[in-house]
């Protein structure tokens, strides 16, 4: 816990890649066992500031603060950092010379150094959970797209994260597997975990939310709890995005 | 027509000269085999040193980029006589006599050139992203490289891998120039002993037998990937 309560704290983040500036000043507070949602245009920063706060990228300005521990210093273990943040992918990104046993115990082993044996016993109980034990010997390829998706956050949890970032995780599933994707998220909300989600699933949002942010061309343009940002927006920007995402869910 | 059939494939010495051919061409499996190891490890090595990031490694890179650039554009034949030559200033245990040793290395400067450049863009065929996983996952670079990228990598390299390992074992041929005296030397001699050339036919068929295995097991390997992907495409 940082000083003013939140779990993640991000103040000030700046980020640019080259001449384009992704990030133009992001304050963002979450608190612990809350969900966070950030909602926004394609290009509007969300997976850049995901990975920020993994520290898959370097914030040009800015703190970020995670349970108490300002990551943005210089003198940062990032690997073990990096076993307490979780980060799910659009592409899911599952390792694919690997059955999904080795996929989920690969971290565990190497980065945390358990044995073998106690990892694989924690996997095979994760991917119970989620129905998949009898994949685990499986290569994914051999998965669906939903399953595939199920096995990367059984994989990401593998660590024990105290905090996890999901990555737009649905868009690239056929419509008939996101709800077994969506399911998993919720089960990990009620959980208590703590997470930060990038989403075009309006509906999704204004469920498992505590609160939803607003990015756009790089800040935060609008944040609150779901009921008045998609029924309420105060912004502008906001009621334009919303209306834009309603039209194309007709089409 | 009777003059060239007698000259390359004269039974009688087709037979006569097999055993001491082969006495030679025991030398180029030998080169081969322990060239290929080394190749093999160092190769590798110099492709992740070329790989590497950040500023500190900048003059490694710059190493490995300029040992590629020189060993690759340098004929092996006059690497052979370089290092020949070097060998007679007594360096490192070499020298003038050391032939085997001294073609060995010339070998595998020029072949580790080579197949690093394979090893390289094996590497830069796997996608960041799986990269980008393993470390979020919270692996170290080199256990990113070592766990999830390098198992794809080599995966993928081991068809140009192979082939140019049919050409290295067909190089060693050319080791006869340092005076190591392996199948072609041998096929050489007989051949001015007992002016006939059947001799060489029977380097040429020693040869052709070594690489044949090697280019039907990469074909094989080529064509079970194919299957393995159209089966996933479905």
């Amino acid at each position: 816990m940082s000083a003013n309560g939140s779990f993640v704290s991000l103040q000030g983040i700046m980020k640019s890649f080259g001449d384009l500036e992704v990030l133009h000043g992001i304050d963002l507070d979450v608190a612990e066992h809350k969900v966070v949602c950030l909602i926004g245009a394609s290009g509007s920063g969300k997976s850049t500031l995901l990975r920020c706060i993994n520290l898959l990228e370097h914030v040009d300005a800015g703190t970020i603060v995670v349970d108490g521990q300002t990551i943005t210093g210089t003198k940062i273990d990032v690997n073990r950092l990096r076993q307490k943040i979780g980060i799910v992918f659009q592409a899911y990104n599952l390792f694919p010379h690997m059955t999904v046993l080795q996929n989920v115990t690969l971290a565990p082993r190497k980065a945390l150094g358990i044995s073998r044996s106690q990892a694989e016993g924690h996997a095979r109980a994760l991917l119970r959970q989620i129905g998949l034990e009898d994949k685990a010997d499986e290569f994914p390829d051999r998965l669906s797209g939903g399953q595939q998706q199920r096995v990367a956050i059984v994989r990401a949890l593998a660590t024990g994260p105290k905090l996890m970032l999901l990555d737009e995780i649905t868009s690239a599933l056929d419509p008939q597997l996101i709800g077994e994707v969506l399911e998993l998220v919720r089960e990990l909300a009620d959980s208590g975990m703590t997470m930060i989600l990038a989403t075009h699933e309006m509906s999704f949002a204004r469920e498992v939310a505590s609160k939803v942010c607003f990015l756009d061309a790089g800040v935060i343009r609008e944040e609150g709890p779901p009921e008045q940002i998609f029924s309420a927006p105060r912004e502008e920007r906001t009621r334009e995005f919303l209306a834009r995402v309603l039209e194309a869910g007709r089409l | 027509m009777g003059q060239f059939l007698h000259e390359f494939f004269s039974p009688f010495d087709f037979l006569r000269s097999v055993p001491q051919v082969w006495s030679g061409f025991k030398l180029n499996i030998q080169l081969m085999l322990v060239a290929e190891a080394f190749v093999l490890v160092l190769a590798l090595s110099l492709a992740v040193v070329r790989g590497l990031p950040g500023r500190v490694a900048l003059p490694f890179r710059a190493a490995a980029v300029a040992y590629t650039d020189i060993f690759r554009g340098t004929p092996l034949i006059l690497v052979l006589f370089m290092v020949q030559g070097f060998a007679t200033l007594n360096f490192f245990g070499l020298s003038a006599d050391t032939l085997f040793r001294n073609g060995l290395i010339a070998l595998v400067l020029v072949y580790t050139a080579y197949v690093t450049e394979v090893y390289r863009a094996g590497i830069e065929s796997v996608h960041p992203s799986q990269r980008m996983a393993a470390r979020s996952l919270g692996l170290s670079y080199m256990q990113a490289l070592r766990y999830v990228v390098l198992p794809q990598a080599i995966r993928r390299v081991v068809p140009p891998l192979l082939n140019d390992f049919v050409g290295l074992q067909k190089d060693t041929a050319l080791v006869t120039v340092v005076g190591v005296t392996e199948a072609t030397a041998q096929a050489g001699f007989y051949s001015s002993d007992f002016a006939n050339y059947a001799a060489y036919t029977v380097a040429a068929i020693f040869f052709i037998f070594l690489t044949i295995p090697l280019a039907r097991f990469t074909d094989h390997i080529i064509k079970e990937r194919e299957r393995r992907e159209r089966a996933q495409a479905v």
